[in-house]
């Protein structure tokens, strides 16, 4: 009519935004495309998402390559940081939050207006449950008053033509629970995508008493120019601590370009240093099952280590944050070809006991034996084939274990493997023993690294959407009316009551009510012994 | 006693509370109801022991792998909330409890039909999957409070909206009129594809449990292969034709349960609510033990609370469902049929996030590569 002609398009679009359609579209499609994200794994090797096609649509490899390519133009392969579901998920945003403001001054009229006493009418609708109490309304008044105050309503009062009315709500409040919870998304929205803009994901391997000043993100796969042009970069930013301009300056190249080859080659400059003083893995028993596994981290910047961030331990729940960088402990592993440092506690059988850095090579005497042996060979994880020939059998450090050359005077050699887990294997033929106590700088710690300044923000919004469903689901609004009639000289006391949820639990609370006051009229009520009827 | 063969108990008791549910169903003497809630309260009293048995065995092992830990971090840590097995009977757990307190407070034993089911399926499962029984011991990124207390409120939230699923079932058999009507259709098909899936997965089991050592390789390189992919054509064919013969069945013949639910003294006005409250309590309790304890979890552990990886989103596809439920009826005032559609697919989603994720798309990923 006249009213929809003269919309201007603010309004047209404000109503495409509140509309019910749009939500059931957007929510199909957000559910819709997700599901076909869940099948085909995101930032895989095209071969793996080819060969799921052939497995799903028993189609074959050729067709499977064209519906590949067709798919992954679309988006589909790195779905979830497309444009088109960041819009999606956009255009949810926008729906829910006008949604909510247009629904908002409703709901506001509804809290800050008062209740207000309730015509008979009404009263005969919504209220069941009375009583009969003795004397006038006026008299009656204040100890009904007291009773509905104690149950933690404050009400106000009308006076009627037979009598009173108090009128009373509470928790009108909870009414705005439902907004809180539906902005806690849009602020868990907001905190992601401050992380996505200003923040990073990394992740970089630090070598047992080596540091790292860099990170790096994941990027498509490199060329070997690109791979060659790297170094360089990584060398230098390892004499600045992370510091891109330093590390322009000293490479004598445009930091603009420099930024944009880091960028390029996924390299994370951290602004300090990042050492890796230790690690440590401990198995279930003599499994390979890991039970726990922790680094000691030194922060340094500017050539020292930071006061309160040297050798901090850091373990698998339990990360290092530093200059808003947090550091996870993620992966470890063996680093390949490294010449490690072994503390080996050499007691004789008498029980003279000396303790020994070595390196593999190095000589070293058995206390009071004058026996003489060479730290010959390491294996990170030694195993026997059948035929007794040793091999490493793992790429993890599950049975590290020492060759060990004797060398006698004058008595042919003989070398034996001495393992760290197998106690057993520590005793030499003459009674005296080595332990294998430590082995240094042959593993190295998988961090991950993060910087995220919008975390606090969605962890805020994590929180406020907990309470505002709370709110929303387990409290209600209530509303009490008690109306006050004259009766004979006595009063009726009639109760009606509004709860938008748990209805049952607020009429106990006013049957709890009536029982305080007196008897409820379910039977007729005889006002008192000693006699209403004088009158 | 050990914890097993108190679980096995348990599993028996509650596979004859089913029954007598189901028979209380169709000869609605108020004897045979007050022995199917007698039997279901034994079951229920000896799963409690036995979890707690089990979680007495846990801790010693933990303590004796762990000796340097503390008493509180070892009751913690080994809570028996650690593997699928012991998700699966805490789930049932929570069901059954969930259901009890129904009983009690509507007065009403006719839900147990469709409830027990759902326990004796589930622990069906634990041995038709042949998943692992074995108490663990917990890798590094498994120990953490915040998992702990994800699992707890995710398989909570999971028996309530396992109570609106077999709810709204109910409402659905009850209210749907003709054989066209998309509801009756609905419903029939549903019930139909859900049990065809399990007897076939049985099949699987029958054949393959020899070759198999684990569940997962049973599921991710076995699944259908005794039916409906059957290397021999004969019997894939048949397997196609059974199941569509079935489920046609149930759609011809499902207006005798409904004749059967209608006897009793079920209101579809109760069944409405039971649903809309279960969804009520464990929505809250999903959004935040589900999606925000296992963000934070996530991010305590690898430094990124949302990765989108298929048990995320999938657990997001679920959340979407229940909201919109919510949504259509607190704002649009949908009631009745319309809603318990969305309550049943609702359930659907939850099985799929907590088993589908794990079995099928795991399997389609990681044996995408070899072949």
């Amino acid at each position: 009519m006249e009213e929809t002609k003269k919309q201007t398009i603010l309004d047209k679009v404000w109503d495409f935004f509140t509309s019910v359609t749009l939500a059931v579209v957007l929510f199909a499609l957000i559910a819709g495309t997700s599901m076909v994200g869940t099948i085909l794994e995101q930032n895989a090797e095209p071969e793996k998402n080819i060969n799921i096609l052939v497995k799903i649509f028993r189609i074959g490899h050729e067709t499977a390559h064209s519906v590949y390519s067709i798919l992954e133009k679309l988006g589909f392969m790195d779905m979830y940081s497309s444009w088109w579901f960041t819009t999606l998920l956009f255009l949810f945003a926008a729906n829910l939050i006008i949604c909510s403001i247009d629904r908002l001054p409703r709901i506001l009229k509804l809290i800050k207006e008062p209740v207000k006493p309730l015509t008979d009418e009404q009263f005969n609708n919504i209220g069941k449950k009375g009583l009969l109490l003795k004397g006038k309304p006026e008299k009656v008044k204040d100890s009904v008053g007291a009773v509905v105050k104690r149950s933690g309503f404050n009400f106000s009062e009308t006076k009627e033509a037979r009598g009173y009315q108090l009128h009373s709500e509470k928790g009108n409040y909870t009414r705005l629970g439902i907004f809180v919870a539906h902005f806690s998304i849009l602020l868990i929205l907001i905190g992601a995508i401050i992380g996505i803009f200003f923040g990073f994901k990394g992740y970089v391997e630090v070598p047992e008493g080596e540091s790292r000043t860099f990170a790096f993100k994941r990027t498509a796969p490199l060329t070997s120019t690109e791979e060659t042009d790297m170094q360089p970069i990584l060398k230098t930013l390892q004499k600045t601590e992370g510091n891109a301009s330093e590390t322009a300056k000293h490479m004598g190249i445009d930091e603009k370009i420099l930024r944009k080859k880091m960028n390029r080659y996924g390299i994370l400059p951290l602004g300090f240093s990042i050492r890796c003083d230790d690690f440590s893995v401990e198995f279930y028993g003599r499994s390979n099952m890991p039970k726990d596994y922790k680094s000691w981290l030194t922060v340094i910047k500017g050539g020292k280590s930071v006061p309160g961030f040297e050798r901090q331990k850091i373990e698998v729940n339990d990360p290092l944050i530093y200059d808003g960088i947090t550091f996870y402990q993620s992966n470890y592993g063996l680093v390949p070809g490294a010449q490690g440092l072994f503390l080996l506690k050499l007691t004789s059988k008498t029980g003279v006991s000396e303790t020994k850095q070595l390196h593999l090579g190095d000589r070293f005497v058995i206390p009071e034996t004058g026996m003489e042996a060479t730290l010959a060979d390491f294996s990170p994880a030694l195993s026997f084939k059948p035929g007794g020939t040793p091999f490493t059998s793992d790429k993890q450090m599950t049975n590290p274990a020492v060759l060990i050359e004797f060398s006698g005077i004058g008595q042919t050699k003989y070398s034996g493997w001495i393992m760290k887990r197998y106690p057993e294997t520590w005793t030499l033929p003459d009674g005296s023993t080595i332990e294998p106590m430590d082995i240094w700088g042959v593993e190295l710690t998988g961090l991950q690294v993060r910087k995220d300044p919008g975390v606090w923000l969605v962890y805020f919004g994590c929180i406020s959407m907990s309470i505002g469903l709370f709110i929303a689901f387990f409290m209600s609004h209530k509303k009490l009316w008690v109306k006050l009639v004259e009766e004979k000289n006595n009063t009726r006391v009639i109760f009606a009551l509004t709860a938008n949820k748990n209805r049952p639990g607020f009429e106990r609370k006013i049957d709890k009510m009536i029982a305080l006051l007196g008897r409820p009229d379910t039977k007729p009520v005889v006002t008192g012994k000693s006699g209403g009827g004088k009158r | 006693m050990s914890s097993s063969q108190l679980f096995g108990i348990s599993t028996l008791t509650y596979i004859l509370a089913m029954i007598i549910y189901i028979m209380y169903l169709a000869f609605r003497s108020s004897k045979i109801g007050t022995t199917a809630t007698t039997i279901t309260i034994i079951g229920f009293v000896s799963q409690t022991i036995a979890i707690i048995t089990r979680w007495t065995e846990s801790y010693s092992q933990w303590t004796m792998l762990t000796p340097e830990s503390t008493f509180i971090l070892s009751v913690l840590r080994s809570a028996p909330l650690r593997n699928l097995f012991e998700s699966l009977i805490f789930f049932v757990w929570c069901l059954i409890l969930g259901y009890l307190i129904i009983e009690f407070k509507y007065k009403n034993r006719s839900f147990g039909a469709f409830v027990t089911p759902i326990a004796g399926l589930a622990l069906a499962f634990i041995d038709i999957s042949a998943m692992s029984k074995e108490i663990e011991p917990l890798v590094p990124a498994l120990q953490s409070n915040w998992l702990l207390a994800h699992v707890m409120m995710s398989f909570i939230a999971y028996a309530t909206f396992a109570l609106s699923f077999s709810t709204g079932l109910m409402y659905l058999i009850l209210k749907a009129e003709k054989r066209t009507e998309p509801s009756y259709i609905f419903w029939t098909v549903t019930t139909g594809v859900f049990i065809v899936v399990l007897t076939a997965m049985g099949f699987d089991y029958l054949k393959y449990r020899v070759v198999i050592k684990n569940p997962d390789i049973l599921i991710k390189s076995f699944l259908f292969k005794a039916s409906f992919l059957s290397e021999s054509s004969v019997i894939s064919i048949i397997s196609w034709l059974a199941a569509s013969v079935f489920i046609f069945v149930v759609w011809r013949y499902g207006h005798i349960l409904k004749r059967i639910i209608g006897s009793l003294s079920i209101s579809p006005d109760m069944l409405d609510e039971i649903t809309y409250k279960s969804i009520a309590i464990g929505f809250p309790i999903f959004t935040l033990g589900g999606l925000i304890f296992g963000a934070i979890w996530a991010d305590q552990a690898w430094g990124v609370y949302w990765s989108w990886d298929p048990k995320e989103t999938w657990s997001l596809i679920t959340w979407f469902v229940y909201a919109f439920f919510l949504h259509s009826r607190l704002l649009r005032g949908w009631k009745g049929r319309k809603v318990a559609i969305v309550a049943v697919l609702g359930f659907v989603a939850v099985i799929f996030t907590y088993l589908g994720v794990n079995l099928l798309l795991s399997g389609l990923h990681s044996y995408g590569g070899l072949e």
